[in-house]
């Protein structure tokens, strides 16, 4: 079990909070106290609206233990709308083939569970086409 | 006859509300087709919501919540409680509400609890964020139920046992966008429909779910409390019964003296199922969606075991400007990916997998 | 500062060897390279390992394989064994264990130096192994997302053949070529030429990837023997090849970090400075063992090492300037695709092959007069970026 990892990580994946540099204004995910951009110190937390729109994306048959249940599932590089890219997986595709470029909005969602079914399931982000 | 009426001393409403009901849909026809060799007369619904790999109870709730403080438009900071009612929480013991607290912004700062009382544990919250709100105590407080029902394979409830749900911000009266003018609460002990624990599946008294349990507590909530307030059914605009079918929410709606235009909007279950402790409140939320100003709502909800809480409401003028900030219930509903049984039981997690 | 040479390689068959495990194959390897050397004895051991804490649940493999191998101080005060640690990063644990050898050689502090590269992938089987290998990418925003190596690779594939106008079959010529060229490796996994239609009817893998663009992961191990070139023995029996220039850098872990995850940053930095060590320029170089763990890498890195255009890396696979024969013979032994990738091994092995390739070692495959090779091995999309130029000086 790994239950530390994944609870420090809450805020952050629930609601893909991240953080703006005080100095450069850029925002910063995920949040790592120094902006990769200008070097300064970056502590402000900044909540993203979680619009943004599909980068590039791939669908995984060969599924990683955790995974491989819930396979096939399809990855995506997002490009936030305040500017940086995140992997997360696209969900809710029903029948909408993924494109590059096709707008998508953030949900809460389960991502796995901490090894079998008596453990902890860890919950975060993933990007659904935009409902509107 | 002592005062029965359950009404705070401050006035409370609905400051936001959200809804939620997943893309998947599985017809009754399919359920029909595996067990019943395709018997397709007397259907109890259409078809029902099914979720995806992905969702459970939190993942649904945290949606549902995140609509209505959308319409709300309050600092989270400021609930101080979070309550969720469902029989399908994905953990047996850790809250389903302390997820959803934190990730919407509202803990550490805050009551969270989850509910059970059936397909009623929705409106059980309800009734204590009316009494939080309407005490004093909070000028916030989030009720929501929701669920992802299971039905166990072949049963008359894998019919229309669905998943979805709604949230409602409950906050001073006078940020509402429509006012709980008073609930009412009928209860009794009626074994109609139960799931002993580590049971997988529900077990049900076939017809006495119906007379004994469903109408009676239905009509006597909904009958009681209309004479504590001294009103009648053409009263309401609307009203919206507990649906766990097509069938009994338009008889209760018809023995109380309801039209079918008055249950219209808020009437679900025919294309989403039953989603337990949602179904009420969805039909509530879709009736909010299309109300005006001054329209007043009665909402009768009915949970196995057996209770129903009945709520007479009001809508103000502060509804039409929010609520096109979050998506409305028939989005939802709209967005429709039709599966079939095998897919069905791949997202229920009835494939045997050891 | 002294010349330090490739005095001894050697190398086992890449593939699936059942009956073989992690510290047979290392010693097999190491055993072949202190042959080779004329009988060296190394003073310290490099082990370049990517994962064997979880495919073989084994770490420690200095203490391990210095033991196996026998490598042990010959004087009667010494009982004890010679320096043995293990090196990882990544895909580039082979490239980066011979650095430290490099190191280690070229401060005077160390006069012979063993590296092994080895991995051993088929003690694992299925979804254990996925995970595992998922364990290379950013284990907080990357892998808890379902997200793979070769999802990762995919991702960039998509992205580049959208910005670059690439046809859905625009990176063929990568695996053909490596494929050409590994029925001339008798180590390769694969040894045989594939033909276009081939690929063109190849099942996805992750989509836009086939199983022609995906390396394959395989056990194997090689090692070579670093000295001084003073310290050679005076009937050194091969063709002196030196280890020109030797560069480490490194990039984000998570692609999606990267500001242009279409330009291998690192990889460029690694050779510009690797071309400034050696003092020689790109059109000096007569072959480039890239690392094409997936065609999207060997493209990218073309580009990177300047070899090509931003966004036109992948012609040069189509129109036969990465052959043997063209103007930059590239995977000349079959590469990752065709030798196979066997992880923290593959390093060590380009290092090895390019050594053939310079001694005249290689066969049906060799370069004619073939005097300074490019070597890079890259961990995850080049997080790190090891380049290595290897030069003969003599024969």
């Amino acid at each position: 079990m790994e239950i530390p990892r994944h609870w420090r990580l809450n805020q952050q994946r629930y609601g893909l909070v991240g953080e703006v540099c005080p100095h450069c204004e850029a925002k910063i995910f995920p949040p790592r106290d120094i902006c990769p951009h200008c070097g300064g110190e970056a502590k402000t937390t900044y909540a993203f609206n979680g619009r943004g729109e599909v980068f590039s994306f791939t669908t995984i048959y060969e599924a990683p233990t955790g995974f491989d249940e819930t396979a096939p599932y399809t990855v995506a590089l997002v490009k936030l709308e305040e500017g940086p890219l995140v992997t997360a997986q696209l969900t809710d595709l029903g029948e909408t083939r993924p494109e590059i470029g096709m707008p998508v909005e953030m949900v809460t969602r389960k991502l796995r569970s901490d090894g079998d079914e008596r453990g902890m399931l860890i919950y975060g982000y993933k990007f659904r086409p935009v409902m509107r | 006859m002592p005062d029965t009426l359950l009404k705070p001393s401050r006035p409370v409403g609905i400051v936001g509300y959200g809804s939620y009901v997943p893309r998947y849909r599985l017809p009754a026809k399919e359920v029909a087709r595996v067990w019943v060799g395709g018997r397709a007369s007397g259907l109890p619904i259409k078809e029902k919501a099914v979720a995806g790999l992905d969702e459970d109870v939190v993942t649904m709730s945290l949606e549902a919540v995140r609509n209505a403080l959308k319409r709300a438009g309050i600092d989270p900071a400021e609930i101080r409680a979070v309550w969720i009612g469902s029989e399908s929480h994905p953990y047996a013991v850790k809250p389903t509400s302390t997820i959803v607290a934190e990730a919407i912004g509202a803990a550490p700062n805050v009551q969270a609890a989850d509910m059970e009382f059936a397909c009623k544990a929705g409106t059980e919250a309800m009734v204590m964020a009316m009494g939080l709100v309407g005490s004093g105590m909070a000028r916030y407080a989030v009720a929501a139920g929701l669920d992802t029902a299971q039905g166990k394979p072949g049963d008359a409830l894998e019919y229309t046992a669905a998943a979805g749900g709604a949230a409602f911000v409950i906050g001073p009266a006078e940020e509402s966008l429509a006012t709980i003018n008073a609930s009412y609460s009928y209860v009794t002990d009626t074994p109609d429909f139960w799931r002993r624990e580590y049971q997988r599946y529900p077990e049900h008294g076939n017809r006495f779910t119906g007379e004994p349990a469903y109408f009676k507590h239905s009509t006597a909530a909904g009958k009681t409390m209309m004479e504590a307030l001294g009103t009648k059914p053409s009263d309401y605009t609307w009203a919206i019964f507990h649906q766990p079918n097509a069938k009994f929410p338009q008889r209760a709606a018809s023995l109380l003296g309801f039209t079918p235009e008055q249950i219209r909007p808020g009437l679900l279950s025919p294309v989403i199922g039953n989603t337990y402790a949602g179904a009420a409140i969805l039909g509530l939320t879709a009736t909010l969606d299309v109300a005006q100003p001054g329209d007043r709502i009665l909402m009768v909800s009915f949970g196995s075991g057996a209770g129903s809480d009945a709520f007479d409401i009001t809508v103000t003028d502060k509804l039409p400007e929010r609520r096109d900030k979050a998506l409305k219930t028939q989005d939802y509903i709209a967005r429709r990916t039709e599966i079939d049984y095998a897919m069905y039981a791949r997202l229920r997690g009835k494939i045997a997998m050891k | 500062m002294t010349d330090i040479i490739i005095a001894g390689i050697g190398q086992t068959p890449v593939g699936e060897h059942w009956d073989e495990s992690l510290r047979s194959l290392a010693v097999q390897a190491i055993q072949a390279a202190i042959k080779d050397s004329g009988g060296l004895k190394p003073q310290a051991l490099y082990v370049g390992n990517m994962l064997a804490a979880s495919l073989s649940r084994q770490a420690h493999l200095g203490a391990l394989l210095a033991d196996y191998a026998g490598l042990r101080f010959d004087d009667a005060q010494h009982k004890a064994g010679i320096e043995a640690e293990t090196v990882e990063a990544g895909g580039a644990s082979g490239g980066a264990a011979l650095r430290q050898g490099y190191l280690a050689v070229a401060s005077g502090l160390v006069d012979v130096a063993l590296v092994v590269g080895v991995e051993k992938f088929t003690d694992v089987i299925g979804p254990d192994l996925e995970a595992a290998l998922a364990t290379l990418t950013d284990a907080d925003y990357e892998s808890v997302h379902g997200l793979t190596l070769t999802a990762q690779a995919a991702l960039l594939a998509r992205r580049y053949m959208h910005e670059n106008h690439v046809p859905a079959d625009g990176l063929a010529g990568f695996p053909l070529t490596a494929h050409a060229n590994g029925a001339g490796n008798k180590n390769a996994m694969y040894r045989k030429a594939i033909a276009l239609d081939t690929y063109q009817k190849a099942e996805p893998v992750c989509e836009p990837l086939n199983i022609f663009d995906v390396a394959p992961n395989a056990d194997g191990a090689a090692a070579v023997v670093l000295t001084r070139r003073e310290l050679l023995p005076k009937d050194f029996p091969h063709p002196v090849v030196r280890l020109a220039a030797s560069t480490i850098t490194s990039d984000t872990l998570a692609l999606a970090e990267r500001s242009d995850p279409l330009w291998f940053a690192a990889a460029q930095a690694s050779v510009e400075q690797a071309f400034q060590k050696a003092g020689i320029t790109r059109e000096q170089v007569d072959l480039f063992e890239y690392y094409d763990a997936f065609s999207i890498f060997a493209a990218l890195s073309l580009e990177a090492a300047g070899f090509a255009k931003r966004g036109q890396g992948w012609k040069l696979a189509g129109d036969g300037s990465i052959a043997l024969t063209g103007q930059l013979p590239c995977a000349t032994l079959g590469g990752l695709k065709a030798r196979g990738n066997p992880g923290g091994a593959t390093g060590v092995y380009q290092v090895v092959e390019a050594a053939e390739q310079l001694r005249g070692q290689a066969g049906a495959n060799q370069i004619a007069g073939a005097r300074y090779a490019l070597i890079q091995c890259l961990g995850g999309p080049a997080s790190i970026a090891v380049t290595h130029i290897l030069e003969k000086i003599g024969d």
